[in-house]
């Protein structure tokens, strides 16, 4: 089949250009010092004021109702893997240790001192649970949830700039998930959508793949694969796949069902009756008609409804393991920075026998507990492979090191994105936690810092869980970029500033700076070893901060999932 | 990078091992005086890429079709190729044409300016499963980079597209430095030199608990060594290839004191101190609207950077080991829209092509006077790719398994031969 031509022969009137980046960053540095200026008096005395040394957050108070059944699920997963291990499991962590993981994975950045002394006036022994229960109801979660899975279901591309919504369609989806709608609903609402996609924002996965002024039903149906069922079949597009199953007619059988979606006055809107034809040099006069066709379950089809509507409801049909099986790895993947199963969308065929590996068992309590996110967050960060160490006495180097990892004995150990990176340098400059409740100063240098920083950084786009190594730009970033050393400065509105001047020792300094920057306190040795350092070479408590905060910025810990 | 790099079949720590090998580069000893003055035959090879951002018109620049309807009110002059005219716009250019090829028939698939760019950059349309590498990242990867102690691939100016190293590693991605010839950002320390030292030594203190239990995966990741990298480079005498400080007034003067200007001039340093690909971008050619008035405003700033470049190349025996390319994601219709704007075109557009051993002179491919016929003797971009690597010695036929193991050419296309000296 003959790819399409993708064409943009629009003018202006019909081509929206973005807005130099570094114009608007040109902007946002002019008008930060006049809004600082004019606003910034007031604001800044109440700022001040809100910014002591104590929490002011309550703790919550409320078990999730259905831990028990959570810890039941969980335990079937810890028990999936089996007699496989040849090695023992690693110790549980403590507390903070699972808390950062939580927040990073939940949130994106590593929780704020204030977070932490309310997570420590918690009494309770599930006081795991709890928090993360306090989490699901955080709109930062379903912010940073909604980012994450919108780069999996319409990637990194900005389209067709005057119909898709990147934002509209981000903020439907955060929306969805604070809420704990079903996954499915969420999915068959994507793919099925019609109307004008400002109001109907599912609409913007289907105009993600708008080019010119069609729809392109092959980037829809390799991405609804690849997505929504963990399969690639891309390759299929042109010819059968060499090692899997797929066929091209599989591929273009699953085009079919989103060709006839088309843009009008109205939206988006399906075209009954509708014939799929495509280019194909070998057919008689150079093009064949394609039926819609699925590559199995095809009982799972509807009779009634638009051809989305029956796609969607065969995606998200019950029996179709393989959907389940993708958003739970997915899922897993972003709470550990590694999927159960690698490559996220290249999955291996359902096994026959069901529950037979820990995707399975988890796949399948996923579905019997009504697909909901909320439940399946809840139970991974039950089971035993979340809550252990991410080292192990028996498995520090070589071939034992990858059997304990590939057996989960260990919590693993992966490099943090980039913008985990931005979101903890920022989150630790602000002893209070930064969310849509914070000041608004506060919330306009996290969107001025976090974009000139990704800028330089690098985001590593649409390779959400991707091995990755760090790079000399980033190394030289941290260590002396204008963004690490404004933040680690000590200022009377820095962390950094504020611990030097409200804490009643270094002792109490130094460890304010660690449960900020890594969610720990330090050890013993560490304390005695920063404090030989200050007597060898006496420095102020403002520059003592200012000096750990850089150390603990560039230290390998700050940058790891652990 | 190593030939086992084959094996699709690895584990994660034999991965690791492999992508060190892109690293290690960073981290050798220092540049001899002696290799940096090498010329002509003696020197190894490197690439320029003019890149011209929002895809500049072929009309405006290099295929000009004065006196016809889809010419506009653009003249065109002689150049030093007979019988060949360019745009008006770019008389110092015009003079040294002879040194290029130009191909005037160059087609692409993709008329949306990320998707063209990623073609043009890599030489494939954009692929959900895999990220490609830039032409900068391959050659970087492919080439040996001798003693550098600072990036070997480097890209200058506010480009929006990063050249990613896509599936060669992101140690493969171009150093971006935004504003060439000014500051380097993020080089030196923030703090004095002994205080900066103290630091040092606090984190390799402070990292030992952390490194505990966990030495084997961190000593992987290549966390120290592109720490170590770092360090050497913030106080390399390498770095000097950045500065043009030591520049005499009048180079700066001839290039264009602005930051394309800069980055041509940067660009010659870093490839003189051995650096093997650099790119300078120059935006704004995406002119929608007013296309003749901005097209000759971005000529004012390319065509005396781009001459330079190439005289001072040739004047410091370094043409022949430098492949300068300029072009942009795509070209601009032939039809002037009602804004006297001209839209995107990848159906025929132009590029110069020269140095490193390239033929010179040569004019390939035509565009129709009506714009209406394709192009004749199209020229697709994987071809043009292919000769830029045959002609810095690299294998472009190489196939590299991508980390899921899937092989995958450096690039689809075959040379072209008449881009090569009889």
């Amino acid at each position: 089949m003959s790819g399409k031509v993708s064409t943009n022969t629009s003018t202006t009137s019909t081509s929206t250009k973005r807005a130099d980046p570094l114009q608007r960053t040109g902007a946002l540095k002019l008008v930060l010092p006049l809004f600082l200026t004019t606003a910034g008096v007031i604001s800044l005395f109440a700022f001040m004021a809100q910014m002591g040394l104590e929490a002011d957050g309550q703790p919550p108070t409320k078990l999730p109702p259905d831990l028990q059944n959570f810890k039941v699920s969980a335990a079937a997963v810890d028990q999936s893997w089996g007699n496989s291990k040849t090695l023992s499991k690693a110790e549980r962590a403590d507390d903070l240790t699972i808390l950062r993981r939580l927040h990073l994975a939940l949130v994106g950045t590593v929780p704020s001192l204030e977070e932490i002394r309310a997570f420590e006036e918690m009494e309770s022994q599930d006081r795991i649970a709890q928090w993360t229960n306090h989490l699901l109801m955080d709109p930062r979660v379903g912010d940073y949830l909604a980012q994450r899975l919108g780069k999996v279901f319409v990637g990194i591309e900005d389209g067709q700039f005057i119909v898709f919504r990147r934002d509209r369609l981000n903020q439907w989806l955060a929306r969805e998930i604070l809420d704990n709608r079903p996954y499915d609903k969420i999915v068959q609402q994507m793919i099925s959508e019609k109307g004008l996609w400002t109001g109907r924002p599912a609409g913007n996965f289907i105009t993600a793949a708008v080019t010119g002024e069609e729809v392109d039903e092959n980037k829809l149906a390799g991405r609804s694969a690849r997505a929504f069922l963990g399969q690639r079949m891309d390759c299929a597009q042109c010819h059968d796949h060499f090692f899997a199953q797929w066929k091209q007619h599989d591929f273009e059988g699953l085009a079919a069902f989103y060709a006839p979606v088309r843009i009008s006055a109205v939206g988006l809107e399906d075209q009954v009756p509708f014939q799929y034809v495509v280019e194909d040099s070998k057919a008689e006069g150079g093009k064949r008609t394609v039926d819609r066709r699925v590559p199995f379950g095809e009982e799972w089809v509807p009779a009634q409804g638009t051809e989305r509507q029956k796609l969607a409801q065969w995606i998200t049909h019950e029996e179709n393991r393989r959907f389940d099986r993708a958003i739970v790895n997915r899922i897993w993947g972003l709470m550990f920075g590694k999927p159960l199963v690698e490559p996220v969308d290249d999955l291996p065929d359902p096994p026959v026998e069901r529950q037979s590996d820990p995707l399975d068992v988890l796949a399948d309590e996923f579905r019997t507990h009504g697909r909901s996110l909320h439940w399946l967050i809840q139970v991974i960060v039950q089971t035993q492979a979340f809550q252990q160490e991410s080292r192990h006495p028996s498995a520090e180097n070589g071939d034992k090191f990858d059997v304990a990892s590939e057996n989960w004995a260990m919590y693993p150990l992966t490099r943090l994105r980039p913008e985990q990176i931005i979101g903890n340098m920022l989150q630790a400059w602000s002893l209070q936690t930064i969310d849509q409740n914070s000041h608004v100063f506060v919330r306009l240098f996290r969107l001025f810092r976090e974009r000139d920083f990704l800028k330089e950084y690098g985001d590593t786009g649409e390779e959400e869980l991707a091995l990755f190594t760090g790079t000399i730009p980033q190394a030289l970033l941290r260590m002396n970029g204008e963004f690490s050393r404004q933040l680690s400065e000590a200022t009377p509105l820095s962390a950094a500033g504020r611990l030097a001047s409200l804490s009643n020792d270094r002792e109490e300094l130094v460890t304010g700076v660690f449960l900020a920057c890594l969610t720990r306190r330090p050890t013993a040795k560490e304390l005695q070893l920063i404090e030989a350092m200050r007597q060898a070479h006496p420095v102020s408590n403002a520059m003592l901060a200012e000096d750990l905060y850089w150390t603990l910025f560039n230290s390998p810990e700050f940058s790891w999932n652990h | 990078m190593s030939d086992s790099f084959v094996n699709c079949c690895w584990n994660r720590r034999e991965l690791l091992q492999l992508l060190t090998t892109g690293v290690v580069a960073f981290s050798a000893s220092q540049l001899s005086a002696r290799a940096a003055e090498d010329r002509g035959p003696q020197r190894g090879k490197s690439l320029i890429t003019l890149w011209l951002a929002g895809g500049p018109s072929q009309l405006e620049t290099w295929d000009p079709h004065p006196g016809t309807r889809i010419g506009g009110p653009t003249k065109a002059i002689d150049t030093s190729i007979q019988g060949t005219q360019i745009c008006e716009w770019y008389p110092q250019t015009a003079e040294i044409l002879n040194s290029f090829c130009v191909i005037r028939s160059v087609v692409s698939k993709e008329g949306d300016h990320e998707r063209g760019t990623y073609v043009v950059r890599t030489g494939y349309r954009p692929e959900p499963t895999v990220v490609h590498p830039s032409l900068g990242s391959i050659v970087y990867h492919e080439l040996p980079q001798g003693s550098l102690e600072i990036p070997g691939h480097v890209s200058l100016g506010d480009g929006q597209f990063a050249t990613r190293g896509g599936y060669l590693g992101e140690e493969s991605t171009a150093f971006r430095v935004f504003d060439p010839g000014r500051n380097l950002t993020n080089l030196e320390a923030p703090v004095d030199h002994e205080r900066h030292q103290r630091r040092l030594k606090t984190l390799g203190q402070l990292s030992q608990g952390f490194l505990n239990g966990r030495r084997y995966p961190i000593a992987n990741s290549l966390h120290q060594k592109t720490i170590d990298s770092a360090l050497k480079m913030m106080t390399s005498e390498q770095l000097k290839a950045f500065s043009i400080a030591d520049e005499p007034a009048a180079a700066l003067v001839a290039y264009g004191d602005h930051p394309f200007g800069r980055g041509c001039l940067v660009a010659r340093r870093l490839i003189e101190t051995g650096v093997r690909a650099v790119d300078v971008t120059l935006n704004g050619f995406d002119t929608h609207a007013n296309n003749f008035g901005l097209s000759r405003g971005r000529a004012e700033i390319l065509d005396p950077a781009l001459s330079t470049l190439v005289t001072d190349l040739k004047s410091r025996d370094l043409w022949d080991s430098t492949v300068v390319l300029v072009c942009g994601e795509f070209g601009r219709t032939p039809q002037i829209n009602p804004l006297d704007g001209r839209d995107h075109w990848p159906h025929g557009f132009s590029i110069l092509l020269g140095g490193g051993g390239l033929a010179s002179g040569r004019v390939i491919g035509a565009t129709d006077p009506e714009g209406v016929k394709s192009p004749e003797n199209p020229v697709e971009i994987p071809q043009i790719m292919a000769s830029i690597l045959q002609v810095l010695g690299i294998d472009f036929q190489k196939e590299i398994f991508t980390p899921i193991g899937r092989p995958i050419r450096l690039t689809s296309g075959q040379p072209l031969a008449a881009l090569f000296k009889a």
